[in-house]
């Protein structure tokens, strides 16, 4: 595309096209681990659009007041679920047993609001008409802070929950005294 | 020769005063939410700040300058009178009074919902009255971009190469152009009806899709100046020589093409879209990176053909030969290294799996601060003392003054995003008016918000310093200037490729995959029927 005779214009064009070759593969390489790791492990973040109304949600359904927190469904999976709302989640404070598979879900009782688990991968945001799903596990005992991450008005800033992260027997004898996991 | 110069005087001027303003709000968030500094009593005025911080930085500044920028870059590159000079003011006017309305509604306290909007959170019809008078302002300029270089067109033998600056100037127009129609969906379909009462629900989820559309494009839109300068400005400044003017157009084709399909990587841990959209967005996410590394390339190797003409010799020793105190060369450097930061911590937000780590944390405030404060607008700086004495008939001169201000931004900028990357880290989320220092798991997260405060102090008077010089740049000694030059190829080119001297590709590329990967996503949750009630701003 260079004017022929130009001095040293093939050798720029080679370099270039070496040069675009070699991003291509590097952005394959990037590409192909992010398949691999989202196939292989089922590394995956939230999926599957779940409606839900968000003005009835304690009346009845699934978030109603004594289905949050930690619950073990029948198929031994620990399902903990939560709302968040201006300005704190409901529960506070959550328990889950050491090293468990845990399904996350929860839902917003008004604007949009989010939570991560403060040195763990646990993120996920929380909208309105919606439910979050999402699995993890935490590999520590352990107290995490678990603040909200989203803007959701001026009181943001002092939403903050925890989540206790105990031995199994620990969480056994907690989840004996009140169906729910709860840390009080 | 620059005709229309107080046209773009006063985009430059009220986008650095604006700009100025923010960052005053900028560092006052610093520093109150920092240990040194009590408790804010009132919450409510860091989110207003905050909110205006960050419409005016995200919206109103960028897009002053990309305006200004691009005017000049028809006069100078087109060497014609630019075309529809009234209109041009016109849309001044509309951003001005656009900004005045939305300004006003944030100072008053009843539109602190931040300039991402985030309904059902529903501020004054004001602010987003504004934000629409603005965009349709932009528009105009748009298609003064677009009439401008049809009339040269027009002018010309069929086929004749458009030159690249102006070709980079169009293709950032018509990006911003279809990057907006997201933001402007939201707004005008969804929030003004309720912000105005006359509906009472909206979908939360719809919202955040539509807005995705524009979060990630206007990035782009940020970002093309500043590519713009990298290309047509710094070798001709530093004296070299441009590697290659077919691939820089390239580059710029490829940024409108995959600068769209990629906003849902700001929902990866949104409940809204399911899982395999969010992949294939993080698959164009990822192609981005083609045209950036083309860049780091082709710029690279003009720096060294400088170098090398100013008698630079040996594998690395041509270093030694720049003009390491030419302000475009300190910008360039300056910018690649952000760049560079900012493009390696990119590469985790847009991973399908590491984003979980970081999202909405501290390091997403660092990442963007870093790419768009650092590696932009520092090179925004380096246009502004670039047309300076154009547009004044001035000699600028003050090389000590500029390379101060350069050098406190740019280590500003590193003193501030480096440590909230680690904080983000470590967990902390973003957008605290104030944290628990008295907390043990906070407390060793204290000293990075100290950082913050210094680093934005740094900033904050590398921007007085920029404003200061630009306006001694009126007083100084008149001068008589030689033309204005772009950058020309090293090797001079035969002939542009069709599809390289137009749009019409680039531009259908743009709209079909915009269609693709957001088609099936809107018409779900359109289907699906989500509305929730607002919840209102100021307490109606």
């Amino acid at each position: 595309m260079t004017v022929a005779g130009s001095p040293g214009a093939d050798a720029a064009e080679r370099f270039e096209r070496n040069w675009a070759v070699v991003s291509i593969l590097l952005l394959a390489i990037v590409l192909g681990v992010i398949a691999f790791t989202g196939i292989h492990w089922a590394t995956m973040p939230p999926s599957g659009i779940e409606p839900i109304d968000p003005t009835t949600l304690h009346v009845s359904g699934e978030f109603v007041e004594q289905n949050l927190g930690a619950e073990v469904r029948s198929d031994g999976a620990i399902v903990v679920r939560l709302i968040g709302q201006q300005y704190s989640f409901n529960p506070q404070c959550i328990v889950v047993p050491v090293n468990s598979k845990i399904i996350f879900r929860g839902t917003s009782a008004d604007v949009v609001h989010g939570f991560l688990v403060t040195g763990t991968n646990a993120n996920a945001m929380l909208v309105p008409g919606y439910i979050t799903t999402f699995t993890t596990a935490f590999s520590h005992v352990g107290e995490h802070l678990m603040p909200c991450h989203e803007f959701c008005g001026t009181g943001h800033a002092a939403m903050w929950a925890h989540v206790r992260v105990v031995p199994q027997d620990e969480f056994d004898r907690l989840i004996g005294t009140n169906a729910r996991g709860r840390c009080d | 020769m620059i005709e229309s110069r107080r046209l773009i005087l006063a985009h430059f001027w009220l986008a650095f005063a604006v700009f100025l303003g923010a960052m005053i709000l900028g560092e006052w968030q610093m520093v109150i939410r920092s240990p040194l500094h009590a408790w804010i009593n009132v919450p409510e005025y860091y989110y207003r700040s905050v909110t205006g911080h960050g419409t005016v930085m995200a919206y109103v500044f960028p897009l002053l300058v990309a305006m200004g920028f691009g005017y000049a870059i028809t006069e100078l590159s087109l060497k014609q009178t630019l075309v529809g000079g009234r209109w041009a003011w016109a849309a001044f006017a509309l951003v001005v009074v656009g900004s005045i309305s939305a300004i006003a509604a944030v100072a008053s306290g009843t539109a602190s919902v931040l300039y991402t909007f985030y309904p059902p959170l529903i501020g004054s019809p004001f602010y987003y009255l504004g934000i629409v008078l603005v965009v349709v302002g932009s528009w105009i300029w748009v298609a003064l971009m677009a009439v401008n270089l049809h009339t040269w067109r027009r002018a010309r033998p069929r086929g004749q190469a458009v030159p690249l600056a102006m070709y980079a100037n169009v293709a950032g127009a018509a990006l911003w152009a279809w990057t907006a129609v997201g933001a402007a969906l939201e707004i005008l379909l969804q929030i003004l009806p309720v912000s105005f009462g006359l509906r009472h629900t909206i979908d939360a989820g719809l919202a955040r899709v539509l807005f995705s559309w524009t979060l990630h494009a206007i990035v782009y839109f940020w970002l093309i100046p500043a590519y713009i300068a990298f290309y047509v400005i710094v070798p001709r400044a530093i004296g070299g020589r441009l590697y290659s003017d077919v691939m820089a157009r390239l580059v710029f084709a490829l940024f409108l093409v995959f600068a769209m399909p990629i906003g849902v990587h700001h929902l990866f841990a949104d409940p809204e879209v399911g899982s395999g959209f969010k992949y294939v967005h993080s698959v164009f996410t990822a192609m981005v990176v083609i045209p950036t590394l083309l860049t780091v390339f082709t710029i690279c190797a003009s720096v060294e053909i400088a170098a090398r003409l100013r008698g630079g010799a040996g594998l690395l020793g041509w270093l030694r030969a720049l003009p390491w105190k030419n302000p475009a060369m300190l910008g360039l450097t300056f910018s690649f290294i952000m760049l560079g930061f900012g493009g390696a911590g990119g590469l985790i937000n847009m991973s399908y799996q590491l984003d979980s780590t970081v999202h909405n944390t501290q390091w997403i405030t660092g990442h963007f601060h870093l790419i768009f404060a650092g590696a932009v607008v520092v090179m925004y700086f380096i246009i502004a003392y670039d047309l300076w004495p154009h547009l004044t008939h001035r000699a600028l001169g003050q090389l000590l003054l500029i390379r101060t201000q350069l050098w406190l931004w740019f280590v500003g900028a590193l003193v501030m995003t480096i440590p909230w990357h680690l904080a983000g880290l470590l967990g902390m989320p973003r957008r605290m008016a104030y944290f628990d220092y008295s907390n043990p798991a906070i407390a060793p997260q204290a000293w990075t918000v100290v950082a913050a405060v210094v680093g934005g102090a740094m900033m904050l008077a590398s921007a007085g310093l920029f404003v200061l010089i630009l306006v001694r740049g009126h007083r100084g000694a008149s001068i008589a200037l030689p033309e204005y030059r772009f950058s020309v190829a090293i090797h001079p080119t035969a002939a542009v490729p069709k599809a390289l001297n137009g749009f019409t590709v680039w531009v259908s590329l743009m709209i079909a995959l915009t269609l693709a990967n957001y088609g099936v996503p809107i018409a779900e949750l359109m289907a699906a029927k989500t509305n929730v009630p607002p919840v209102f701003y100021d307490n109606r």
